[in-house]
């Protein structure tokens, strides 16, 4: 299985990239190539120019901003996974890391890849969507944000311009309020592990000291195009007292959305996942916000 | 498709593998696993899937276990790659996790195995305190058809000892 | 002399090579000026061809050759010789090196693209452009005899490939008298063997035209080159075939395939030597595997649960040809009654032609699905009386003092089976002592806690060291050391490490004094194969005799030398020494005192040589059995499965490595599990695969498997001289009908019957809601 022919272009700034994506036609960006290289190698992809970006300088890294946890487009999910800066303000998004393919898929992946291919099972999608984060895109038309709601225009397509790329995306982070305690979960459900979800839950409550909830986030991987967030079930939180009977509730609501559909996997299974996923994150949110002593 | 400029279907690259400086024109187009065993007949690593999920093809780069077959070659210029042949000793004292792969018939066929010692020698020289758990996901991206992965991870367990230097 | 190397966990003399990067496999071996081969593959299950043109593939820069059938003549339209014979079939269809007028399935091989490269191979290949006529694909096996069914090849009259039946005693009466009848519908379904090697095939013509060295990753090298010498119309002399290092093989390599056949004749046609490796996406549809079988089953019982009869009737899906004859189906059919004393028998199954990839044995074959359907019915027996599962077993199998035990069937000579020794009691007691007697508590326990945990059982008895033979030569070198010769060669089993424990103990060496060479057809002369679990039998048996045999002609010679009685003699770290003393002659100088000098005569009454050629025969089975139980614990949310334990209690007779013994066990095991929870091959309804790369067919990781604990017992084989019988599918053979077993059992609070494997998690949550 080996490759069709291609140019190979290996631009070394922002500049020669916009160059080069407003001059070419059937290109494939090269980024980590976890997903590009399968397609490349199979023959499902036979680009006639395959740009690879990895020797862009300044489209890695992670920093806290006033803004939030901003992570650089090429970062190695080995590295967000691990970095310092993410298991303080977002370690939701290095539990999500953990479900990510194998140690070699993280060694060379990148975040911006799973955000621009747009599997709807991936995770780090569905992280974006829990926080609402801004994506910012660069092209030759200069820089724009991109509110992760906007991100996704359909079955794995992003909203980017042809000759536009992605150089980053902001956390917008959930500091805690005086007293507020903030809690994460995850949870997925893969056949084995590293598989894509089927169906992935993610969950960020903020309680205060009486164990309310004050805010409140769930988003879904793997029952739409895009990532979905349970606006209904996190109205239904706010301002109440989060229990078990409280989750189970609102995790409810997940069976009850509109399901994507295909040839392996029944709307009614895959509303059940949603389901049972919602409420383990929440069950896990719960624990973390108030130090396990609630069950 | 046009005639491609020269430019864009050949390069010219350096790698150091296992120690050893090469420089070699490749076609852009060939993966990295491919020109480790063509072109520098390193044979040791192999081809199971070529769409990354056997993990046959493993390798270090820059310190990391990655696919070779999910990389271009030309992607490895100015790379320190270590693959199966250079994980033993120039003296021929085996790796720790070869030593332990004999020791505990964690291979078979033979044909995974430099992808799992290779993913294990990784994994185990940055974290030697792993237990079995962490040791089962660190191999999840390498398929063994022929073991059950059981000695395979008894393997793992004990190069994991000996390499924290336990007695 | 005592045993020191045999039945010791002696560390394997392959591993140094392959754990540092130095195996040579197909792929591996470098070959001056050799070509690269993409296959052009038909994309239609079923199709006429009107025409192929490959003008633009052959202008390809980098392309040397595009060959079709019509390019390489007769040799390659003729459709290659069934590799069994099976008077059964009337119509028996085997493919053609290269298809020639029609196409039977996706993956068919059509045409060889031959170049510089691989990569521009593929790239030709995509430019060849063949004219199909697509036809009506047969792929439901349930509808193949219906009427209007489509037929799966214009040749036939029907989809019928043949109809096996077998069986014995008075069905009628048996099942009339019973106390009990219960019927299940069953089916199941067994994928692909993934050895993480696929297969490749390198040829080298000698620029004479007069001999050919072939390459193959194989599992039957003999074979392959009757089959090339018999097609070549060259010498079998004159065809050279080695198995290299092959990374697994499981079955399906032990077939002779289009491109062994097509891989040499380019070869020869063009005058270089040629190499095509198979890639895991042509594995998919290139290699055979094994699919579906339909199963329509009584058992009949008696008041106390003990299984006194079963008959019914199997589809089975074999694929588009006949490679292998109908090998697969009759191992289903003779792994009957199993280790169950039945009174009465009645089977008939009915092979049918498809448009898929032809099927053939993979690990196991198919006694996993006989285990499967026989483990259903011994369930369902246990559920409906109230009795616990392993009781039902106790009374049904049978007993100890009953050996050796003639079943009733007939073997493939008509002689009757019979098993030889065991007891699948004690054996089964074995697995039930070491899961301990705890379960029924720890269940109920977790009912009341909301979790289901079940715990399952599987008992088997397989037929391994099937016939004719296998051979060895042992060789003592001047310089000590041993070589042996075997066409017995490997996959990963171990062989080498295996005979050289034998013949050392023999020969008084230790194992690293012995170099062992197999599976080149120049360096042994005879050999079948490996599989069937047959080569510890059959390979070890002939390297226990020729080991005999050169220890023998030592001390003969020995005693000459040494003066000495041969009584006195005893070999012991590569010397003859005479006991009790400190005469001694070491091996090597005995080897060149037999390779002799100019005008020196031999001692008298002795050849030259100090080595020995054995062949062992097997003219009867040897069987092997066992019971395994495994804990799962279901996760009725989800329907995730997660094994909890698995102990395997195993009677393979003696043991040669039990390191290598429970090698094979466990990776047999994980390999049922796969066929139990992941592995299925889909096609959809125009026989196009739709499973074809390793994110939609799953094979099991390490992260779901569970630890394996292994209780051996031994009862010896009689019938061959070290008592072993084989391993290499013992571990496959129970494991799905086990992993099936525990999961009904989890969710027995549901009423869930499970009838069928492979189950998804979603299969589960489905059962578990409708219960």
């Amino acid at each position: 299985m080996k490759a069709s022919a291609f140019a190979y272009h290996d631009p070394k700034t922002m500049q020669e990239l916009n160059n080069l994506l407003g001059s070419l036609d059937n290109i494939r960006i090269l980024a980590g190539g976890q997903s590009l290289m399968p397609m490349l190698n199979m023959r499902y992809a036979f680009p006639d120019h395959v740009i690879d970006i990895n020797h862009i300088a300044d489209l890695s890294g992670v920093a806290m901003t006033p803004a939030g946890l901003r992570i650089g487009a090429m970062t190695r999910q080995r590295i967000v996974r691990e970095h310092p800066l993410v298991l303080e303000h977002a370690p939701v998004l290095a539990e999500a890391l953990h479900w990510v393919g194998h140690v070699q898929t993280r060694s060379r992946g990148t975040i911006g890849g799973s955000l621009c291919h747009l599997d709807p099972a991936a995770e780090q999608p569905c992280i974006a969507a829990l926080y609402d984060a801004v994506l910012h895109v660069s092209g030759p038309r200069g820089a724009r944000d991109v509110a992760m709601r906007d991100w996704v225009l359909s079955y794995m397509t992003p909203n980017l311009e042809p000759d536009e790329a992605l150089l980053g995306l902001t956390l917008p982070v959930w500091s805690g309020m005086q007293g507020h305690r903030v809690g994460h979960g995850f949870h997925e459900f893969a056949r084995r592990h590293g598989d894509y979800a089927i169906v992935a839950a993610a969950a960020l409550v903020s309680l205060d000291a009486a164990g309310v909830v004050r805010r409140a986030s769930i988003a879904l991987a793997g029952v739409d195009v895009r990532p979905v967030r349970l606006e209904g079930a996190e109205q239904a939180l706010v301002g109440k007292g989060l229990d078990q009977s409280l989750i189970a509730e609102v995790s409810a609501m997940a069976a009850s959305i509109e399901m994507m559909e295909d040839a392996h996997i029944t709307p009614a299974y895959r509303g059940r996942l949603a389901q049972t996923m919602t409420k383990r994150a929440l069950t896990d949110a719960l624990n973390r916000a108030t130090g396990g002593r609630n069950v | 498709m046009s005639e491609l400029d020269q430019a864009q279907t050949t390069r010219h690259i350096r790698v150091t593998v296992n120690g050893v400086h090469y420089e070699r024109d490749v076609l852009t187009r060939t993966h990295l696993g491919d020109f480790l065993r063509q072109d520098l007949g390193l044979t040791g690593t192999h081809l199971g899937c070529e769409h990354g999920v056997c993990g046959a093809c493993t390798i270090i780069l820059d310190g990391q276990p990655i696919r070779s077959c999910l990389m271009l070659a030309v992607q490895a210029d100015g790379a320190v790659i270590r693959t199966i042949e250079g994980l033993a000793q120039a003296d021929g004292t085996l790796h720790p996790v070869q030593e332990a792969f004999w020791d505990k018939h964690g291979l078979q066929c033979g044909f995974c195995t430099p992808g799992m010692v290779t993913t294990l020698a990784a994994v185990l020289e940055a974290d030697p305190t792993m237990d079995e758990v962490a040791i089962r996901e660190a191999i999840s991206g390498n398929i063994c058809r022929c073991t059950g992965y059981e000695t395979i991870v008894d393997a793992a367990l004990q190069a994991a000892s000996r390499m924290r230097g336990d007695h | 002399m005592g045993a020191r190397y045999f039945g010791a966990a002696v560390k394997r003399l392959e591993d140094p090579k392959l754990i540092t990067g130095r195996g040579q496999y197909l792929d591996d071996i470098s070959m001056p000026g050799v070509l690269h081969v993409a296959v052009v593959r038909s994309p239609h299950a079923h199709a006429l061809i009107n025409a192929i043109d490959a003008s633009m593939a052959r202008d390809h820069a980098g392309v040397v050759a595009v060959l079709t059938a019509d390019d390489l003549g007769d040799i390659a339209r003729k459709p290659m010789p069934m590799m069994a014979p099976a008077p059964m079939v009337k119509t028996p269809l085997t493919q053609s090196p290269l298809a020639h007028g029609s196409v039977h399935y996706v993956g068919e091989a059509v045409a060889l693209v031959v170049a510089e490269s691989r990569a521009v191979a593929e790239d030709a290949a995509a430019m060849v452009m063949v004219d199909y006529d697509p036809q009506p694909a047969m792929v439901d096996l349930a509808h193949a005899l219906k009427d209007g069914a489509a037929l799966a090849n214009k040749a036939l009259q029907s989809n019928l490939a043949g109809t096996l039946k077998g069986g014995f005693g008075d069905v009628a009466g048996v099942f009339a008298k019973a106390a009990h009848v219960f019927k299940e519908t069953l089916s199941l379904h067994r994928g692909g063997c993934h050895a993480m090697e696929c297969r490749g095939v390198m040829a080298r013509p000698d620029p004479s035209g007069n001999r050919i060295d072939i390459w193959s990753s194989t599992q039957s090298p003999y074979m392959v080159r009757r089959a090339l010498a018999l097609c070549l119309g060259m010498d079998e002399a004159s065809v050279r075939v080695t198995a290299p290092d092959v990374g697994g093989g499981f079955g399906p390599k032990a077939v002779v395939y289009a491109e062994d056949y097509a891989i040499p004749m380019a070869a020869r046609h063009l005058g270089r030597p040629l190499k095509w490796v198979e890639d895991r996406g042509e594995h998919f549809v290139a290699t055979t595997q094994q699919r579906d079988q339909l199963w329509e089953l009584e058992v009949a019982a008696d008041a106390q649960g003990r299984m006194l009869g079963v008959r019914g009737h199997c589809l089975h899906d074999n694929g588009a040809y006949l490679p292998y004859g109908v090998v697969l189906p009759v191992t289903s059919m003779s792994s009957f009654p199993g280790p169950y004393a039945l009174e009465a028998l009645e089977i008939s199954l009915d092979v049918i032609y498809t448009n898929m990839v032809p099927n053939t044995p993979v690990r196991g074959a198919g006694r996993p699905n006989t285990c499967f359907v026989l483990e259903r019915l011994a369930d369902r027996v246990a559920r409906e009386l109230g009795l616990p599962r392993e009781e039902v077993r106790r009374r049904s199998f049978v007993q100890a003092n009953q050996f050796p035990y003639e079943t009733g069937m007939k073997a493939r000579d008509g002689s009757p089976v019979s098993y030889d020794s065991g007891d699948y009691v004690q054996c089964l007691d074995l697995a039930v002592a070491k899961f301990g007697s705890d379960f029924k508590a720890r269940q109920d326990k977790a009912r009341a806690e909301g979790r289901y945990i079940g715990m399952g059982i599987a008992s088997y008895v397989e037929d391994t060291g099937l016939g004719p033979y296998e051979g060895a030569t042992i060789r003592v070198q001047p310089n000590g050391k041993v070589l042996l010769l075997t066409g017995a060669a490997a996959q990963g089993q171990g062989h080498k490490t295996v005979f050289a424990q034998i013949a050392a103990d023999q020969l008084g060496i230790t194992p690293q004094d012995i170099t062992v060479e197999a599976g080149d057809t120049s360096l042994f002369p005879l050999g079948i194969g490996t599989i069937a679990s047959r080569v510890a039998v059959t390979g070890g048996s002939s390297v226990h005799m020729a080991a005999v045999e050169t220890r023998a002609k030592a001390i003969k010679v020995a005693s000459q030398v040494l003066e000495a009685q041969e009584a006195d003699l005893v070999l012991e770290g590569g010397f003859v020494k005479v006991s009790g003393t400190d005469r001694q002659v070491s091996l090597g100088q005995l080897a060149l005192m037999l390779h002799g000098n100019f005008g020196q005569p031999l001692p008298a009454g002795i050849a030259p040589g100090l080595s020995a050629t054995a062949f062992y025969e097997a003219r009867q089975t040897t069987f092997a059995n066992g019971t395994n139980l495994c804990e799962v614990e279901v996760d009725i949310e989800t329907g995730a499965v997660k094994i909890l334990r698995y102990v395997v209690a195993h009677d393979c007779g003696t043991l040669i490595n039990p390191m290598l013994v429970d090698g094979q066990i466990r990776g047999g095991v994980v390999h049922g599990i796969g066929n139990a929870l992941f592995e299925r091959m889909i096609y959809d309804e125009n026989g196009q695969p739709q499973t074809t790369n390793y994110g939609e067919y799953l094979l099991p990781l390490a992260t779901e498997m569970p630890r394996i604990e292994i209780v051996h017992m031994e009862s010896p084989s009689p019938r061959n001289p070290i008592g072993v019988k084989g391993a290499g599918e013992g571990g496959t053979i129970p494991a799905a009908a086990c992993v099936i077993s525990a999961i009904e059992d989890a969710l027995s609070p549901f009423n869930v019957h499970l009838a069928s494997h492979p189950v998804s998690p979603q299969d589960l949550v489905q059962l578990v809601d409708q219960g």
